[in-house]
């Protein structure tokens, strides 16, 4: 699909970055597979993965169209290298307890529910019409990880402390979402993007009504690790990232 | 690109080649969903013959990671070669974002018929879901209303699963999207 002239272009890293966020944010759930504490449970999150996934491979599908060097879905998924992805740590995170792994789906797809809500409004006709599927999916995700977030604080004993315990850790990397850089910056300056610090407002305001409800305590802000944008990940991504491009460099090409 | 918003009347250079062709492309099933055709469900948009002859499909997939497009890709050329037409493109297309509301009125009866309950009819603009308190679907076995959610994620992207309270009987129910 051409653009028209007066359409601002949008930056590939901007569909990227967030792509890479869906991409391992699916990577890393997906690792509940065959072992969730039940049957409904695993065949949920298996679907969210899904989703996620295919946010990913349109968003990375666009971002290799936009840069126009012939690089697809697969060869940015696969062939390149740690310090390459731009997604924010919280996504790569270790899975943890099941209590952290739906604190950092609730924070995750709240942010992104509210994302693509906003980027249905771009002037980049692809990425708003991916955003406006999206936002539809992302709903379901909130709502499932909102009720166990419930379930689990307004539950036992131990599973309110596992629960406040999972929000305490993963809270403060949910700082480096709406941290705005010169290129989300430049993406909400010609309407492509939006500033993600304008997100947090609202986010703050949903995830603090899920914690009350849940008899969690809403943690302050203090640490804000950073640097997923800039390609600076935590340990845990190396692993992960190896074991998703393995089979594809082992075997370039292969099909199933 | 064209962006039709509802099942469209054939473009192209031949009006009735391209009408031919999208009743042959009618047929082909949804591999998820068996008892209903791509174009039941809204995923066929347009089917245009160009210029020289060949056929030019659009079509616009139900979720962005649904599993079935593959195939449904793979079917679609398939009938497009028996209909003639053995160099078909296929392009997709997001906008306007696939939505329940295009399963018709026969479609949904066909659902029900085959145990799945159809998806409710459109909500009210900026109606939001709550968790685990969506529109109770009517039993499609026994029609009882008094039906319970078990998961909201079932055995395909776009399905949830019930229980009936009166028959007792479980059942797939297609999720308003």
């Amino acid at each position: 699909m051409t653009a028209p002239r007066t359409t601002p272009a949008t930056a590939p890293a901007y569909p990227l970055r967030l792509g890479d966020d869906a991409l391992i944010a699916a990577q890393r759930l997906l690792q509940w597979c065959a072992r969730a504490p039940q049957l409904e449970e695993d065949v949920a999150l298996a679907n969210i993965c899904l989703d996620l996934l295919g946010q990913a491979r349109a968003l990375l599908t666009h971002a290799g169209e936009l840069e126009g060097r012939g690089r697809d879905e697969d060869t940015l998924a696969f062939l390149r290298t740690e310090q390459e992805f731009t997604h924010v740590q919280l996504v790569e995170l270790d899975n943890g307890d099941f209590a952290v792994s739906m604190a950092k789906l609730l924070f995750f797809t709240t942010y992104q529910e509210l994302l693509y809500g906003r980027l249905a409004a771009s002037t980049d006709p692809a990425l708003a019409a991916l955003a406006a599927k999206a936002v539809k999916e992302s709903a379901y995700h909130t709502g499932h990880a909102a009720a166990w977030t419930v379930r689990l604080g307004d539950g036992t004993e131990e599973s309110h402390h596992r629960m406040q315990h999972a929000v305490d850790t993963i809270w403060p990397y949910t700082h480096a979402l709406f941290t705005p850089d010169a290129l989300d910056r430049a993406a909400a300056a010609n309407g492509t993007g939006i500033d993600p610090a304008t997100l947090r407002p609202l986010w703050h305001e949903r995830i603090t009504r899920t914690l009350k409800e849940a008899t969690l305590t809403v943690p302050d802000d203090g640490w804000a690790p950073g640097g997923g944008r800039q390609g600076i990940h935590t340990e845990a991504f190396g692993y992960l990232l190896t074991e998703m491009q393995a089979l594809h460099r082992a075997h370039p090409g292969a099909r199933w | 690109m064209t962006a039709p918003t509802g099942p469209t009347a054939p473009t192209g250079t031949d009006g009735r080649d391209a009408a031919r062709l999208r009743e042959a492309l009618a047929t082909v099933h949804d591999p998820e969903i068996r008892v209903l055709t791509i174009e039941e469900l809204g995923i066929l948009r347009q089917v245009d013959i160009t210029p020289d002859g060949r056929a030019h499909i659009t079509i616009t997939p139900t979720y962005l990671g649904c599993p079935a497009m593959d195939t449904i890709r793979a079917d679609i050329r398939a009938a497009a070669r028996a209909a003639g037409y053995p160099q078909a493109t296929i392009d997709t297309t997001w906008s306007p974002p696939w939505t329940t509301r295009w399963i018709g009125a026969a479609a949904r009866d066909k659902l029900r018929a085959a145990g799945i309950a159809p998806p409710a009819p459109a909500p009210p603009p900026g109606a939001r879901l709550l968790p685990l308190a969506a529109t109770a679907p009517r039993c499609p076995l026994c029609g009882a209303a008094d039906t319970t959610e078990l998961t909201r994620f079932g055995s395909t992207a776009c399905k949830a699963l019930w229980r009936c309270g009166t028959c007792g009987e479980p059942f797939d129910h297609v999720k308003e999207h």
